[in-house]
């Protein structure tokens, strides 16, 4: 099969019960280039993609690669067809390792011991990387991160001469980013051709050659990135002007909410991950906890949740000790949670969106009259969930699976913050927003502070730590490297202790805290 | 060269589901058609003789209802079990478990007590016996991980002996000249017939509000709420602190004692007496896995697939004496009519076309 050269989707429709997901839509993409996706969340960027990839039919319209039409009708025929695509939710099988994932997905794969042969190649691919994987896990112990990582190694093994990336960057770091847009501009200089879809402007800037916006199904735009700053980027995409101003005075720190002394967490594979971590955070505090995924973050916030169980030291919330508790215990002291990994986590994806609206909550009072839930209630509070939130869909009697993944995050958010805990425990809440979401999500949390609420906010987006936290802890390999106030001026080297070379406990200038 | 393509459906209507099923039902129907050739009958006759045996005569419709009932007993509760993904396939034995209890009940107290008293005591017993029985696999899971498909399954077979054991050793008669039967119930522990049938209408009534209540249970209350996110994504449930320990022990109760409810049924409706496992129950607690599965899982439409497949199962049995065909012909059509809902569901799940272009 001759090598994919040019791709063009050509009056592309799609509706789903009556949504316009695509309308109207088409794209071009050439050999050497990078295309950028843009537009608001739920404004069909998966959906397109996932017809390219073979997942939909469109209901009208057509695909040409290399100038002829082609049909593709399942992802077979894409990966045929030199087409591969990182998918926005992971599509790995969570109790198989890293080698099946990949050996699963992979079309030449021999039919006997098909790992032996992939063992190799895996480990190429990371090593060209940088990923740093292993390819012996099994793929619920990796960190979300890592998953990513692994469909990237899944895409690219088949050898596509187009990579469809659904939001690769939302769960890696900045220094990972970077790594991984070199791979990138390599594989355009091969002659390689991927579309991105991304909601962080600065990368599509970066790295992208041309872009094509997207907004409620339809084409609003064309553009070369050169000619296009952040500000016109973001203003096509959403119709309006975003300012990324938040008010943040001061407030005091009297009263303590969570106090976490001296926690140790084993991790899936049985040994410490979470080395002696203590901590507190206040009313009308937002506290930050920057690291690279993987060093513990993730255990340490299941442990505080009720998710896992802590092996040694104590955790309190308003001076209740919870260590240990169940997770709806926990719940009931006031304590709610974002998972990082939404999908597996937050919702039940076949139950209907205002089902899934009151998971956590639904015991509570407000919901239920004695042994049976009150819907006449629940659906009010979900329709103004999902005012307040803005999630895009055409109604709340729909299975949560049909969400666009900004939007199932928007529900779970809501969810959340509505439900006014003393303390919101939150994994990269704003993976996956658009620029307009972002904006009003982060607001949300600085007014949560303001009404007294604390807030735990893990994230590796540094732009986002420094705009929200009163005070930032970096976590490396189970432990802080420091503790530090927002106008602390050792903040610039937050990079460095990210990655373990500066210990404010031990190097110069040493935190009294310790 | 013709080869076929699949690929996920994103949508079904409720017309579409229908359609499919009854697809199903009618190519189910042909195949069965066809193995009725094979053994030299001829399918429209036998099929005729079916129906007439089973809904298109009187009679042959009371035999329908009289089967229903512990169908629906059963599928209603495997319908609950199933929601939350707990394979239950032991309700054969916690209907026998049921079976002995009640029936231990109704020997003891039934000479003393007078009807009112001793049938409700015996359906609470039986109750208590299914679930007591359906109690045991939940555990093992819960505390050693072990399977419940296995468990239950073999959990069949220890029943099937025990209940043996029972009725040629300590429980036997010495009235049913050496046969191994225990006594018959007394009379006030007998349920009482619809006149000209052998349908217990208090079992009946039982199943049918039952069911209605597992409805209600399963999606209006919070805790069959609970049930339904386990079912879907148990990390989801454990993260919303779900307690999946006491759900899955409750649901078993439930499953199991719905099983044993139609185990009282049918000694005290129809034996009147404990004899062979198999006697007591033809399979009700296999067959009501596919009448849940038609169901889709919904507790009313139980109703609906229980009497559907009672009729198949009577149906079987008429032609069975008419055509002198085997006794496993009934296993045959159930069989046959269980793969092509199956298939039926896959294709309500999948889009399959048929290409007859060369492959690219
Ligand atoms: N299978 C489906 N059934 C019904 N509606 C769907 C389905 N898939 C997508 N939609 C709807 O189509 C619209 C577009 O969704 P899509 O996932 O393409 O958005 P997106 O641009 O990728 O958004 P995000 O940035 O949030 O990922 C949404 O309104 C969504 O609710
Ligand atoms: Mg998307």
């Amino acid at each position: 099969m001759k090598k994919i050269e040019t791709l063009e989707m050509i009056n592309i429709y799609k509706s789903f019960q009556g949504v316009r997901a695509n309308d109207n839509i088409n794209l071009k993409v050439s050999s050497g280039e990078i295309l950028g996706l843009l537009g608001e969340n739920g404004a069909g960027k998966t959906t397109l993609m996932n017809i390219l990839y073979g997942i939909y039919q469109p209901d009208a319209g057509e695909i040409r690669v290399n100038g002829h039409r082609i049909s593709i009708d399942s992802p077979k025929a894409s990966i045929d067809h030199g087409i591969g695509m990182v998918h926005q939710h992971f599509m790995l099988i969570q109790n198989h390792t890293v080698i099946e994932n990949i050996a699963l997905g992979y079309a030449r794969a021999p039919m006997l011991f098909p790992q032996k042969k992939m063992r190799q190649s895996i480990v190429s691919f990371s090593e060209k990387f940088n990923f740093n994987i292993d390819p012996d896990k099994k793929v619920w112990q990796l960190s979300a991160g890592e998953q990513q990582r692994v469909e990237i190694i899944k895409a690219l093994v088949n050898g596509a001469g187009l990579l469809i990336l659904d939001e690769p960057t939302s769960v890696l770091t900045p220094q990972e980013t970077r790594d991984f847009f070199h791979v990138l501009e390599k594989m355009r200089k091969d002659g390689q051709m991927i579309i991105l879809i991304s909601h962080k402007l600065d990368e599509i800037k970066k790295i992208c050659d041309r872009v094509t916006v997207l907004r409620k199904g339809r084409v609003v735009g064309h553009a070369c990135t050169e000619q296009m700053d952040k500000r016109s980027l973001a203003r096509m995409m959403i119709g309006r002007e975003v300012i990324f101003s938040f008010s943040r005075e001061k407030m005091s720190r009297k009263e303590k909410v969570l106090d976490v002394v001296d926690v140790e967490v084993d991790g899936d594979k049985g040994y410490p991950v979470v080395n002696g971590i203590s901590f507190e955070v206040y009313r009308n505090e937002i506290f930050g906890i920057a690291g690279v995924a993987g060093n513990g973050q993730r255990e340490l916030v299941e442990a505080i949740t009720g998710l896992r169980m802590v092996t040694h030291g104590r955790i309190r919330i308003n001076d209740i000790d919870i260590t240990n508790q169940s997770p709806r215990k926990i719940h009931n002291t006031g304590v709610s949670h974002v998972p990082e990994e939404r999908i597996r986590f937050g919702i039940a994806p076949n139950l209907f969106l205002y089902e899934n609206a009151i998971l956590k909550q639904h015991h509570q009072k407000k919901f239920s009259r004695r042994a049976f839930l009150a819907y006449g209630r629940i659906k009010a509070h979900t329709r103004q969930l999902i005012k307040d939130f803005q999630v895009a869909t055409p109604s709340i009697n729909i299975q949560t699976k049909n969400l666009s993944g900004g939007n199932i995050q928007k529900l779970i958010l809501g969810r959340e913050i509505a439900d006014k805990p003393d303390l919101l425990v939150a994994s990269h809440p704003t993976y996956g927003l658009d620029v307009g979401a972002t904006e009003y999500l982060r607001n949300q949390l600085l007014k949560r502070r303001a009404e007294g609420g604390a807030v735990l906010l893990v994230s590796e987006d540094l732009d986002e730590i420094f705009e929200l936290c009163d005070r930032v802890a970096v976590i490396f390999q189970g432990k802080f490297m420091g503790i530090l106030e927002s106008d602390d001026s050792r903040i610039a080297d937050i990079g460095l202790m990210m990655a373990g070379t500066k210990d404010l406990r031990t190097g110069e200038g040493a935190d009294d805290s310790f | 060269m013709i080869h076929f393509k699949v690929s996920d459906r994103e949508q079904i209507s409720a017309i579409g589901t229908i359609l499919t099923l009854v697809l199903a039902l009618a190519a189910g129907m042909a195949a069965i058609g066809l193995i009725f050739i094979l053994c030299n009958v001829n399918p429209i006759f036998a099929f005729r003789k079916i129906f007439s045996g089973s809904f298109g005569s009187i009679y042959g419709f009371k035999e329908t209802l009289t089967k229903a009932i512990p169908l629906i007993l059963i599928g209603g509760g495997l319908a609950v079990v199933f929601k939350a993904k707990f394979w239950n396939i032991g309700a054969e034995s916690q209907l026998l478990m049921g079976a002995i209890f009640g029936t231990w009940v109704g020997l003891h107290w039934g000479p003393v007590l007078p009807s009112p008293i001793i049938v409700p005591l015996m359906f609470f017993a039986g109750f208590i016996g299914g679930a007591f029985w359906g109690l045991i696999p939940a555990i093992l899971k819960l505390r050693f991980s072990i399977n419940e498909v296995i468990s239950t399954l073999m959990l069949n077979y220890i029943c099937a002996e025990f209940l043996t054991l029972l009725i040629v050793g300590p429980w036997k008669s010495k009235k049913k000249f050496g046969f191994p039967y225990t006594d018959d119930l007394p009379d006030s522990a007998i349920l009482s017939l619809l006149p000209g049938s052998r349908i217990h209408t208090a079992t009946l009534i039982l199943a049918v509000i039952s069911v209605v209540v597992l409805a209600i249970v399963i999606y209006k209350t919070r805790f069959g709420y609970e049930v339904r996110v386990i079912g879907e994504n148990p990390d989801a449930a454990k993260y919303a602190g779900i307690d999946f320990s006491r759900t899955t022990i409750l649901i078993m109760v439930i499953s199991g004692g719905m099983a044993g409810l139609a185990g009282v049924g049918e000694v005290a409706g129809i034996h009147h007496y404990l004899s062979y496992p198999d006697s007591i129950s033809s399979g009700y607690g296999f067959t009501a896995i596919i009448v849940a599965w038609l169901a889709k899982l919904n507790p009313i439409y139980v109703i609906f697939s229980g009497i559907f497949f009672a009729g198949i199962l009577v149906g079987g049995d008429a032609i069975q004496i008419s055509l002198g065909l085997p006794a496993a012909t009934v296993d045959v059509f159930n069989g046959t009519l269980l793969i092509f809902l199956i298939m039926g569901d896959f294709f309500t799940k999948n889009k399959v076309r048929l290409l007859l272009k060369e492959r690219a």
